[in-house]
């Protein structure tokens, strides 16, 4: 065969099967969002915002779940946010080319990559067990280990993207290292490190593995830290293998909320972070 | 090593003929040297920089001109591995003494890169920036220093308009001197530039020339530059360096047309570099 015939008709191939895979791929995907939006569509009714967990047989709604996952997420990420950043900035701006940075960066990446039921049956180790009882504590723990990596790991790649001239041009201004850092380095990687933070948030609110050895579950509405308490990925994971059908109308509809918080999170990230191109 | 051994005595000389200018010296420096962890880039300098002059340092790529100028805010400390011996006078205190306040030191002298480096806010905030540091001043005193070192850069009327605008949406050139405005702002007595107009267009270079000639009648400025007609045309004296020695320092006209080191002429005739 004519040597640039076949390399066309390669190239046609080649093009032709990437197409297919993908294709097959987005309709996994797409199979997947469009049996949760149909199926989660069914349980979207006030009442699923109002009242709590039911028991089985009855009517109810996943109030103190939304609650619970709420309450948690946002101390995780509260408690997660400056402890990341801060060991993000340690290995950015003060650990350059340090033996003690390489050797926190590769803990930090084990963690990353640490499966979310370890840190789980570590938190049930250290919190559960001494204090006798499951807590949103205990959750809140385990959510804020999972966070932090990955708030670590943001932080310094952002702020090794800020160029060096910037650091010089502004200790050459007599600035001290610290408000360097502050008004000048956060400043030009603000933007990437809160992607960083909401892509954290996002991970952890569709975590059930740590939950259920931490926070595990709560039938009530509560807001006792010191209690179990409710939260959705681990109502779902309860309700949807039941048998009561009103339990697995439940479980969708927590499942299209985490979904869709989680998706909104990302789509943020990724607006986010694409400002950020535009303007460096 | 063996270029050590005439150094000394070359820039020693250098330095005595610039005895008929009034002008005191500024910037004093003895035997120093660098080091990039064992590599020593500068190989003991002297050289005396006239205050109120504009100094230029050129030189091949690698000869130090940079290093040399780093040393002088000692910015170079940021990094690990490099360090210096030696002395630099800077109005007759040795700024190497490790007790020297860098803070205060820096404050002193201002210093222009290569590529602009407007921080990542407004205009306003990037000439604010350096004043806030060290005065404490109203907002009206404050608005009129911006307004001053604005001015003085020659940006206030391309600018004036958009001081709430982010200062890396300026163009390179007026990025360049907000810059300098920036170092103006603090007043300090000293404007070390590192190859200022290296990454700007024609006519935005020459309107930095222009600024750094009306610079001149109140700073010590120091440049390092690769362009051999920008130190002819902007400086006062200029300096070669080769392989981290300084080789010739004398007036700029000296350097340019009738150099005493063969190597200084060589390489502003062109033959290498």
């Amino acid at each position: 065969m004519n040597p640039v015939v076949r390399r066309h008709l390669t190239d046609k191939i080649v093009v032709a099967i990437s197409f297919v895979i993908t294709a097959a791929i987005l309709a996994v995907l797409a199979f997947i969002l469009g049996t949760l939006i149909y199926n989660g569509l069914a349980a979207m009714k006030l009442s699923l915002f109002t009242e709590s967990t039911p028991p089985p047989g009855s009517a109810g709604g996943l109030a103190n779940a939304i609650m619970g996952s709420l309450m948690m997420t946002v101390l995780a990420t509260l408690i997660a946010t400056p402890v990341g950043i801060r060991a993000g900035t340690y290995l950015a701006e003060y650990a350059r080319g340090n033996k003690l940075a390489s050797v926190v960066r590769f803990i930090n990446d084990v963690l990353l990559s640490a499966p979310s039921i370890i840190i789980g049956l570590f938190v049930y180790t250290i919190i559960v067990m001494p204090m006798g009882h499951f807590s949103a504590w205990a959750g809140t723990v385990a959510l804020a280990i999972i966070a932090v990596p990955i708030i670590v790991r943001t932080t310094e790649d952002m702020l090794s993207l800020v160029p060096d001239t910037l650091r010089e041009a502004g200790m050459a201004l007599g600035t001290p290292k610290w408000m360097v850092i502050l008004h000048i380095g956060y400043k030009a990687a603000f933007q990437g490190m809160l992607t960083g933070i909401l892509l954290a948030i996002a991970r952890v609110s569709g975590e059930t593995a740590p939950l259920l050895f931490t926070a595990l579950n709560n039938q009530f509405w509560s807001m006792d830290l010191n209690a179990p308490m409710a939260n959705l990925p681990v109502v779902i994971f309860q309700f949807a293998m039941s048998p009561y059908a009103d339990w697995r109308e439940l479980a969708w509809g927590g499942a299209l909320l985490i979904t869709f918080t989680v998706l909104v999170l990302n789509v943020l990230a990724r607006v986010l972070s694409s400002q950020k191109k535009r303007a460096a | 090593m063996s270029t050590q051994i005439f150094a000394p005595t070359i820039s020693g000389t250098a330095a005595t003929s610039l005895g008929d200018d009034e002008a005191k010296e500024k910037i004093g420096i003895r035997d120093l040297r660098f080091y990039y962890g064992e590599y020593e880039a500068l190989k003991g300098i002297n050289i005396s920089i006239r205050d109120r002059r504009v100094t230029a340092f050129i030189g091949p790529s690698g000869c130090g001109k940079s290093t040399l100028l780093r040393t002088m805010n000692r910015i170079y400390e940021m990094y690990p591995g490099q360090r210096t011996t030696g002395e630099i006078n800077v109005d007759g205190r040795n700024i190497l003494d490790p007790k020297e306040d860098l803070t205060r030191l820096r404050s002193n002298i201002g210093m222009v890169f290569q590529k602009p480096t407007p921080f990542p806010m407004s205009i306003w905030e990037n000439v604010a920036f350096g004043i806030r540091l060290y005065e404490n001043l109203s907002k009206a005193d404050l608005d009129e220093r911006v307004h001053w070192a604005l001015s003085r850069t020659a940006l206030w009327d391309e600018v004036k308009d958009k001081l709430n605008q982010l200062g890396t949406g300026l163009s390179g050139g007026q990025q360049q001197r907000l810059c300098i405005a920036r170092a103006v702002a603090v007043k300090p007595g000293i404007l070390l530039m590192d190859e200022p107009a290296s990454a700007l267009d024609p006519i935005s270079t020459a309107k930095l020339e222009e600024l750094i000639a009306e610079l001149r009648d109140d700073f010590c400025i120091v440049i390092v530059t690769h362009n051999m007609q920008q130190a002819a045309r902007a400086a006062d004296y200029t300096a070669f360096m080769y392989l981290g020695d300084l080789v010739e320092y004398d007036t700029s006209e000296k350097i340019f047309t009738n150099p005493a080191d063969k190597r200084t002429r060589d390489y502003v005739t062109g033959r290498f570099g």
